[in-house]
């Protein structure tokens, strides 16, 4: 009687909140690694090198009847840096590149969301890697939501972009050649829709 | 010359070993140097790090087998006009060189094998990871690797030094015994 009463209140809780706003909150989930930030670059011109961060956190919210106001926010751990192979991941997270015992986080947080139809859309937000930060645009594709089979419910995006790692101030990419002046980025990520009552007492 | 030592001298196989150690660990130290200096298009980017890698297990076989040679095969005496200070002092510089040495290899074993990749020792064969996977494993074994060189290369140098003060100061039988000489 009393689970059912519990369950009862909790409905009537998130009923109120929907009444309340439209704008939904997601976690990234990073526990369940549905969520992936990866990069490419070009070996030499020859070759498409892969690699990723495996530790990140973040969250977005996004609001159906307002999608302007979407918002995004992703806090990467550049430490976790892993092209499948140590020495380059070594490298890469020393001082001739990333330097992340210096800049051991880099962040994105956007400033604007403009949904474009067919589920395409472009965020622009605020980019701090090596602790230079910017302004970047990223092209976002609505993947899917709804109800996964254990009771949560889910949104996924993909978001791609490019960068100069030379102008975050990472001068050693300039020496590994023109080919790898360009540095793509593709952020794969799955939020969890978080539970309305949360949302109101916060 | 005898092989093994004798009571007074060192034997061929500890001569041996001696100089053999002390090349290769100051190649090594250079070659380590140079290598992490050089520009990606530089001819030695690729060869230099197989170099040092393949040498660098070489050298950790070798050392064990000194260290191996060390415990089965008395030292001899040590020379009498030493103090007891020297002694206590040569013998710890000794056993710190030897401890030392081993924790370069294997700090550098364990960057190259962070990930589970082995270890290839030219065409000769590889060595697999054992201890891999900890977390940023490759960047801590790496500063430690590069640390431990430093502080290791002070005492080589003060291991030299001193040894040849006994040999133009003391005029001592301390250089010329490694050097398989009367």
């Amino acid at each position: 009687m009393r689970k059912l009463y519990i369950v009862f209140l909790a409905g009537l809780i998130s009923l109120m909140a929907t009444n309340l706003t439209h704008a939904e909150n997601y976690t990234i989930d990073t526990k369940g690694t549905h969520a992936f930030i990866q990069f490419k670059t070009k070996h030499l011109g020859f070759s498409w090198l892969h690699g990723q961060f495996n530790t990140f956190s973040g969250s977005f919210s996004y609001d159906e009847s307002n999608s302007s106001l979407s918002k995004v926010d992703v806090e990467i751990d550049t430490r976790s840096l892993d092209s499948n192979h140590a020495k380059r991941d070594k490298h890469l997270r020393s001082g001739a590149y990333l330097d992340v015992k210096v800049f051991p986080v880099a962040t994105f947080n956007s400033t604007s969301f403009e949904e474009l139809g067919k589920g395409k859309a472009v965020l622009k937000g605020d980019f701090t890697l090596h602790g230079v930060t910017k302004n970047i645009t990223l092209d976002v594709e609505h993947v899917g939501h709804g109800y996964d089979p254990w009771g949560g419910y889910r949104r996924g995006f993909t978001a791609t972009t490019t960068i100069k790692p030379a102008e975050f101030g990472l001068k050693e990419m300039v020496k590994l050649g023109p080919h790898s002046e360009v540095v793509f980025l593709e952020l794969a990520i799955e939020g969890i829709r978080q539970a309305y009552e949360q949302k109101v007492f916060n | 010359m005898l092989i093994k030592n004798g009571q007074h001298d060192f034997g061929l196989i500890t001569i041996l070993l001696h100089w053999l150690i002390a090349a290769m660990t100051f190649g090594l130290f250079a070659l380590g140097l140079w290598m992490t200096q050089l520009g990606y298009y530089d001819d030695w980017y690729q060869k230099a790090p197989t170099l040092h890698e393949g040498i660098g297990i070489l050298f950790l076989i070798i050392l064990l087998v000194r260290i191996i040679w060390r415990w089965v095969n008395p030292l001899p005496q040590p020379i009498p006009t030493l103090k007891r200070w020297e002694k206590l002092g040569s013998h710890l510089v000794h056993s710190m060189l030897n401890i030392l040495l081993l924790v370069i290899a294997v700090s550098g074993y364990l960057v190259i094998t962070a990930k589970g990749e082995p270890v290839q020792v030219f065409d000769l064969f590889s060595v697999p990871a054992t201890l891999s996977g900890f977390s940023n494993q490759e960047d801590i074994a790496g500063e430690f690797h590069l640390l431990v060189a430093w502080i290791m290369m002070v005492l080589a140098v003060g291991h030299a030094l001193a040894a040849f003060k006994h040999h133009f100061i003391n005029k001592d039988a301390t250089l010329k015994r490694i050097m398989g000489m009367k």
